[in-house]
């Protein structure tokens, strides 16, 4: 399967609100429990990254711009 | 892979000091973005009120002055009659622009200053710790309005796009929200033609968005989006209120 889309996360900008993984139509992100950035919280990622399809929808939702995404 | 997604250049690096979910981050990109498609940034001076957005200045990456509270509007109006070619917007919230600033706003709207406004409707008083605003639904519950708002008692709350509106000064009046994408993109088109009515000199332009605030709401952030959608979203609908043309 060819990757359509890929999201980059500024981690340290995270605070953890689950917005973009609310709003993610192919639940690609996760919260990651096992790690706390400067700020105190657990940041979000990309638990299955090949899911991603480059849609923009959960950078658009993010109110601290901590993701980037590129497309193929 | 090509980026298709990343930090627009009319904002500075700076992390936002807004709590988690917290729209005015959202608000703050889409004016960003907005300014940057235009080709305005070096020549751009936005006025930042009293509130959560008083730090703005760390934020915008363009030049920017801080006003009294409330008094946004008077501060653009002074900038932009002095320097008409520059665009001039004020970021004020509802705090700000529906209680202590109502004047100014009002007036700014009747003379039809050629100004954009951005006013990030939330509801209530973020900074000083979720206090009633004059935008608060009935029933909800603040610092002072414990049993919840009544109409008998702090009245109805008011809504400023429609009221803004009737004044013949205005030339944009929009009201959008940020609760969804769909809300997201729509509120950057608003904002963009709000920044072009100015740009033709057809007046007044105010870009009301609806927002959430999830501290001091006492709602988690995805809850507050949704909550702002089923409530808010209902008694402020979301629109243009007037398009005047050239
Ligand atoms: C003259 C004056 N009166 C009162 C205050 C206190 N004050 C600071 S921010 C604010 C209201 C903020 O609410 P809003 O405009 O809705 O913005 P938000 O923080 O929700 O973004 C008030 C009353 C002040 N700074 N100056
Ligand atoms: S770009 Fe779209 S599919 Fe990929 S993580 Fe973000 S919301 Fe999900
Ligand atoms: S929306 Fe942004 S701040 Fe919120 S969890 Fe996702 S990446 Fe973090
Ligand atoms: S108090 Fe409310 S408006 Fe202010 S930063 Fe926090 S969530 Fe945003």
């Amino acid at each position: 399967m060819t990757v359509k889309g890929r999201v980059l996360f500024d981690s340290e900008r995270c605070k953890a609100c689950g917005i973009c993984i609310a709003f993610c139509p192919n639940e690609v992100l996760a919260l990651d429990e096992s790690h706390i950035n400067g700020q105190g919280y657990t940041p979000a990622y990309a638990q299955k990254p090949e899911a991603c399809i480059g849609c923009k929808i959960c950078a658009m939702m993010c109110p601290d711009m901590a993701i980037i995404v590129e497309r193929a | 892979m090509q980026t298709v997604f990343e930090r627009p250049k009319s904002l500075t690096d700076h992390p936002f000091h807004y709590c988690p979910g917290c729209s005015h981050g959202v608000v703050h990109r889409l004016v960003a973005e907005c300014i940057d498609e235009l080709g305005l940034r070096e020549n751009t001076i936005g006025v930042y009120a009293v509130g959560c957005v008083v730090l703005g200045h760390r934020y915008f990456n363009m030049d920017c002055i801080g006003a009294a509270h409330g008094r946004a509007p008077a501060t653009a109006t002074g900038i932009k009659r002095m320097d008409p070619e520059k665009t001039v917007f004020t970021y004020q919230g509802d705090g700000d622009l529906a209680a202590i600033g109502m004047a100014e706003i009002v007036h700014a709207s009747a003379r039809g200053e050629n100004i954009t406004v951005v006013f990030v409707n939330n509801g209530i008083y973020g900074m000083t710790g979720g206090q009633i605003a004059p935008t608060t639904l009935l029933g909800e519950i603040t610092t002072t309005s414990p049993y919840g708002r009544k109409a008998s008692v702090e009245g109805y709350p008011i809504k400023v796009a429609e009221l803004l509106a009737q004044n013949e000064g205005s030339a944009y009046i929009a009201r959008t929200s940020v609760s969804s994408p769909a809300g997201v993109i729509q509120t950057k088109k608003a904002i963009k033609k709000a920044f072009q009515v100015q740009q033709k000199k057809l007046g007044f332009s105010l870009v009301e968005v609806l927002a959430a605030c999830p501290t001091n709401w006492g709602r988690a952030p995805v809850e507050a989006l949704k909550w702002l959608d089923e409530n808010m979203a209902v008694y402020y609908p979301v629109g243009e209120i007037k398009v005047k043309e050239a």
